[in-house]
């Protein structure tokens, strides 16, 4: 179980309707990769954010399947078009079963 | 510190390929892979992988205990067919990019980082 997860998402304010705008999401999760040992020679067992997706006003944007090879606070950035005012969702799946979520609204004027 | 032999990876690869692909051709031209020649930290990598037009994009480091990274698929408000994160890397390996492309052929294009401290535990 991940303690502290803790999602940070920055999307612009305001855009022109059919704009293209830069999201970048960070979300502070150890990503335990399932490789490591503690100091007695246990394997520590995985722990990850294993997928990640965006939509907005119910489309989607992205979906990205993550493996342990992603490092610790996992960062994604990726570009949307931004066809109207609406909310942007995102949401993160842990391997313990948790979804992490967070919401961005943005005005089309 | 155990690393599974290059050598067995290299046929997890393939398998992962495969299934990715389907068994499809693929091409050279159409996915961009962005990766720093030489990263210092293993443990952060920035890469970022672009393909116009894409459905999906598959990142694998063929050096890695377990070579799959991260796979991307884009809706239909994606923006672009591009994407950035911080990966681990074990050490000095090739990171190959898939993507499959709008017309549903497949590209392929990969690139050797170097790796001065590796990035998965030991």
């Amino acid at each position: 179980m991940a303690t502290g997860v803790k999602p940070r998402v920055k999307v612009p304010g305001s855009a022109s309707a059919g704009e293209v705008i830069t999201i970048k999401t960070l979300i502070s999760h150890p990503m335990e990769s399932g490789q490591r040992k503690d100091s007695d020679g246990n394997k520590i067992p995985r722990s990850i954010i294993n997928r990640f997706t965006c939509d907005f006003n119910g489309q989607n944007v992205i979906d990205v399947t993550l493996e342990p090879a992603i490092s610790t606070n996992p960062y994604v950035e990726f570009q949307a078009t931004v066809p109207e005012t609406g909310e942007f969702q995102f949401k993160w799946y842990d391997d313990d079963g948790s979804v992490y979520e967070d919401n961005k609204p943005i005005t089309v004027g | 510190m155990s690393f599974l032999p290059m050598r067995a990876n290299a046929e997890a690869v393939d398998d992962l390929i495969a299934a990715f692909t389907g068994g499809a051709e693929m091409g050279d031209a159409g996915v961009d892979l962005n990766a720093p020649e030489i990263a210092e930290n293993g443990n952060t990598v920035p890469v970022e992988v672009s393909a116009p037009g894409a459905k999906a994009i598959l990142l694998l480091a063929a050096g890695n205990p377990t070579p799959p990274v991260a796979q991307f698929n884009f809706g239909p408000l994606a923006g672009s067919q591009t994407a950035s994160t911080r990966i681990r890397l074990a050490g000095t390996q090739d990171l190959i990019a898939i993507a499959q492309l709008g017309d549903g052929t497949f590209a392929r294009t990969s690139k050797t980082v170097k790796v001065t401290i590796g990035g998965c535990g030991g």
